[in-house]
C-alpha cells in the first residue's frame, strides 16, 4: 500500500450533528465524554434527576434549538416549556417553577422574539408554572441560529408516584397515551416545505397533568417516558436496558396517524422512531393497567390512550421486539441517529 | 388508509401465507430484485413465515449499496472544494468512502446538504449565483425520470452553477449478468415494481423467455410480496416462465413513456462499475451529448482517486445473493450502522442494515 492509496479509517474526531440525536451516537457521546467528565456516579440516565437529600424534590434542565422556530401546533417557546414539564412529570413530580434562558442571534428581528417569548409566558401558565428567573444573551451573526432556549424546571413529587426507568418489572402492561411521529414529521414537513404540513401538527403539550391522572395507581405505575428523540423505539430500548427486561409491543396496536405514515413512507423513516413532545409511554403493573387506561383516557390528552404491549415474563434483558402485522417477530433496535437534526 | 392498510392487513397476509405453505411442493429460490422489497420482507419477517425450505434471495437493487467507491470519492473531493454545495439524498451522505463519509466532510466545514428531490437542488443553484451546486446523482430507473427533469429545468433556466455526478444503474442487465452466473440459485425474480412503473415490462419478456425463469412486477407492501412471491410458486410449480403483473395499481407493460421520454432525451447508457459486482455493460446512464455541460466529473477535474475497499466487506457476494450478512465476520461487530465497512449496511434499503435493523444475529439460521 502506497502513501496515495491509505486504508480505510473512521474520523471520530469532531462532533456529528447525529452526536445530538438521542440515539446510539448521543449515548456514545455521553458515554466517552461528558459523563467521565463529570465524574457522573453510576445508575440509570432519567428524564429528571432527584436533588440530592430531598426525596420529594425534582430538576430536569432542557436545550431547544428547533428549526424552524414556528411551526403547526407550537413554537420553541411553547415547545421550552413543556419539554422540560413533561420531563419531570415522568419522575411523577408536579412542575413548582422554571427558570429560562434565551440566546439570541443578532438580526433577530424583535418581533419574532416577541411572538415566541409571549407564547412560552403562555404555556407556563397554561401549565400552572411560574417562570422565576432567567437570562438573555445576544451572539453575533452566525455563532447561533436565531434563538436557542434553555429552560430548567423543579418539580415535587406526591403520594406514591415514584417511576423510574429501572422499575419495569415482568408482567408490567405497556400504555401509550397518544398516537406516535406527529412532531418530528411536522418540523421536517415545515422546514423542508414537504406539504405535510398542512395535515398535521405537532403533538407538543404539557403532559403533568396527565400524570397527576395516574396519582391513586401510583405505587403500580412502574416507569414513565416521554418518546421524544428517538422516538418510541429508543424510549422502549432505554426502558427495557435500564430495568434488565424484555420488552414486546404488537406492531398493529400502535397508533399511526395516517399523515404520519404516509410521510414516513415517503421519507422512509420509521415512524418508531420519529420524536414525540406530546404523549407518553407507561409501564404499569397488569393488574392496574385497566385502571390505568381509564384514568389516561379519562383527559383530552390521554383520550386515545392504548395498551401497546407487555414486559415479557422473560427473555434476554435490554431487548426489544415487535410482533409484525404478519404474525412474525422481529427486534426493534436502538436508533443510531434519528436523520432529523434540530428537531427540539 | 387508502392503498396503506389494504396492503398492510394481517388477516389477508396469513390466508396468502397459508395459499403459499398450500403450493410449494419444493425448496424454490427466488429473488427479490429491489431492496425497498428486502426492506419489508425482512422487516415484516415474511422471509422466515415461508414454507419449509423455500429462501429469497435478496437482490442488488438498493441504489447507494450498488454505487461505484471512485464515485463516492469524487463527489467528496469535489465537496471539500470551496464554494461548492454537494447535495443528494439522505442516505448517500453516510456511505463510507476509501477514507471519510460525506456527514463527515460536512462536520469538517464541506456545505454538504440533503434534498428530497433533485429539483430542489436545481432551485438551490438558481438562488446562490455565486455557488456551485452539484448533485450527486444515483438510482435506478426509478429515479432516473425525476433527475433528467432537472437538468431539463435546469437548461431552460440557463444555469451555469447547477451540475452532477450521475451515477444511475439499469436493472435488466444485472438480471441478466446474475442469471448468466453459473453459481446462480434464483429460480425466479420479483421484478421492483417501482422501477416497472416507470419503464413498463417489456424488456424483463426476453430475460424471462431465454433464460426459462418466471419473473413477476411486485409492489412494496406486505400483501404485494406475499402475492408476488404466490404468483412466481404457482409458475414455478407449473413449469411456466411469464413475466406477470402482481403491482397492478401501479404498473402497466408500456411503463411511463414520457418519463421514458425525459430520461432518453437527457441521458445515454452507458458501462458502468457496480460497487462490489463489478463492470457490466450497458448497464448504466450518463448524460448525453447535448447535456455534458452538467457533468459534474468534467466541470471539476478530480485527479489521483485510488478507491480502496474493506478487505473484509463481502458486499459483492451479499448484493449478488451468493451469501447473507450473517455469512460475513464483520457483521453486527466490526460492521454495523454506527461503523460501516461496506454501503449495504448504510442505506436501509441495504440487506446488512435490513437485517441489523431487525436484530437478526449471525448465529440466527
Amino acid at each position: 500500500m502506497t502513501i496515495e492509496c491509505p486504508a480505510p479509517r473512521h474520523e471520530d474526531e469532531v462532533v456529528l450533528l447525529g452526536h445530538g440525536a438521542g440515539g446510539r451516537l448521543t449515548a456514545e457521546l455521553l458515554d466517552r465524554v461528558v459523563l467521565p467528565g463529570l465524574h457522573a456516579g453510576p445508575g440509570p440516565l432519567e428524564d429528571a434527576a432527584l436533588l440530592p437529600g430531598h426525596r420529594e424534590l425534582v430538576i430536569s434542565t432542557d436545550s431547544f434549538v428547533v428549526s424552524p422556530l414556528f411551526f403547526p401546533g407550537g413554537d420553541i417557546g411553547s415547545l421550552a416549556v413543556h419539554g422540560t414539564v413533561n420531563d419531570l412529570a415522568m419522575r411523577g413530580a408536579w412542575p413548582l417553577a422554571l427558570s429560562v434562558s434565551l440566546i439570541v442571534e443578532e438580526g433577530l428581528p424583535l418581533a419574532e422574539l416577541r411572538s415566541v417569548v409571549e407564547s412560552l409566558g403562555k404555556a407556563a401558565q397554561e401549565a400552572g408554572v411560574p417562570v422565576v428567573t432567567g437570562d438573555t444573551k445576544v451572539v453575533g451573526r452566525g455563532a447561533a441560529d436565531r434563538l436557542f432556549v434553555n429552560t430548567t424546571g423543579v418539580g415535587q413529587r406526591h403520594g406514591s408516584l415514584h417511576p423510574s426507568a429501572a422499575l419495569a418489572r415482568p408482567g408490567d402492561a405497556v400504555l401509550l397515551s397518544g398516537p406516535i411521529g406527529l412532531h418530528g414529521t411536522t418540523v421536517l414537513s415545515t422546514r423542508e416545505g414537504l406539504g405535510f404540513e398542512g395535515d398535521i401538527a405537532s403533538d407538543s403539550r404539557p403532559l403533568h397533568r396527565l400524570v397527576r391522572a395516574l396519582g391513586p395507581i401510583g405505587g403500580a405505575v412502574h416507569v414513565l417516558r416521554d418518546p421524544t428523540r428517538g422516538g418510541l423505539a429508543a424510549a422502549l430500548n432505554e426502558i427495557a436496558r435500564d430495568s434488565a427486561v424484555a420488552v414486546e409491543i404488537e406492531e398493529s396496536a400502535v397508533p399511526v396517524p395516517e399523515a404520519v405514515a404516509s410521510a414516513c413512507d415517503l421519507l422512509g423513516l420509521d415512524p418508531l422512531i420519529v420524536a414525540n413532545e406530546g404523549c407518553m409511554v407507561a409501564f404499569v403493573a397488569a393488574d392496574a393497567a385497566g385502571r390505568a387506561l381509564d384514568a389516561l383516557r379519562s383527559l383530552p390528552e390521554g383520550a386515545q390512550a392504548v395498551r401497546i404491549g407487555e414486559v415479557l415474563p422473560e427473555g434476554p434483558g435490554g431487548r426489544v421486539t415487535l410482533r409484525t402485522l404478519v404474525g412474525a417477530r422481529r427486534i426493534v433496535d436502538m436508533p443510531l441517529g434519528e436523520q432529523l437534526p434540530r428537531i427540539c | 388508509m387508502k392503498y396503506l392498510d389494504e396492503y398492510r392487513d394481517p388477516v389477508l397476509a396469513r390466508r396468502l401465507l397459508d395459499e403459499l405453505r398450500g403450493t410449494a411442493t419444493r425448496p424454490w429460490r427466488i429473488m427479490e430484485v429491489c431492496g425497498g422489497q428486502t426492506h419489508t420482507l425482512v422487516r415484516q419477517g415474511i422471509d422466515e413465515l415461508l414454507p419449509a425450505g423455500m429462501r429469497m434471495i435478496h437482490g442488488p437493487g438498493c441504489p447507494v449499496c450498488v454505487t461505484p467507491l471512485e464515485t463516492l470519492d469524487r463527489a467528496m473531493a469535489v465537496a471539500a472544494r470551496p464554494g461548492v454545495i454537494l447535495t443528494s439524498f439522505g442516505d448517500m451522505l453516510r456511505v463510507p468512502g476509501s477514507d471519510t463519509d460525506l456527514l463527515s466532510l460536512r462536520a469538517r466545514g464541506a456545505d454538504v446538504r440533503v434534498v428530497y428531490a433533485p429539483m430542489d437542488a436545481v432551485r438551490l443553484a438558481a438562488a446562490h449565483p455565486d455557488r456551485e451546486v452539484v448533485f450527486l446523482a444515483v438510482g435506478f430507473e426509478t429515479t432516473a425520470p425525476a433527475n433528467a427533469m432537472a437538468v431539463l429545468h435546469a437548461a431552460r433556466l440557463g444555469l451555469a452553477n447547477f451540475s452532477m455526478i450521475v451515477s444511475h444503474v439499469l436493472v435488466p442487465p444485472a438480471m441478466t449478468a446474475l442469471l448468466e452466473d453459473p453459481d446462480c440459485e434464483v429460480q425466479a425474480f420479483l421484478a421492483a415494481g417501482h422501477v416497472c412503473a416507470v419503464m413498463g415490462w417489456r424488456e424483463y419478456e426476453p430475460i424471462a423467455a431465454r433464460h426459462r425463469v418466471p419473473i413477476v412486477v411486485t409492489g412494496f407492501e406486505p400483501l404485494d410480496l406475499l402475492e408476488g412471491i404466490l404468483m412466481a410458486v404457482r409458475q414455478l410449480e407449473s413449469g411456466r416462465y411469464e413475466v406477470e403483473n402482481q403491482y397492478v395499481r401501479a404498473v402497466r407493460r408500456s411503463g411511463n413513456t414520457a418519463a421514458q421520454d425525459a430520461v432518453r432525451s437527457v441521458f445515454k447508457v452507458t458501462d458502468r462499475t457496480w460497487r462490489g459486482i463489478g463492470a457490466l455493460p450497458d448497464s448504466g446512464l450518463e448524460l448525453a451529448d447535448a447535456y455534458v455541460r452538467f457533468d459534474a466529473a468534467r466541470r471539476f477535474a478530480v485527479g489521483g482517486l485510488c478507491p480502496a475497499e474493506d478487505p473484509e466487506c463481502i458486499a459483492g457476494a451479499i448484493l449478488t445473493g451468493a451469501k447473507l450478512p450473517t455469512d460475513c465476520t464483520a457483521y453486527g461487530t466490526r460492521c454495523t450502522p454506527r461503523r460501516p465497512l461496506g454501503a449495504p449496511m448504510v442505506s436501509s434499503e441495504g440487506t446488512c442494515a435490513a437485517f441489523h435493523a431487525a436484530g437478526r444475529t449471525r448465529s440466527a439460521p
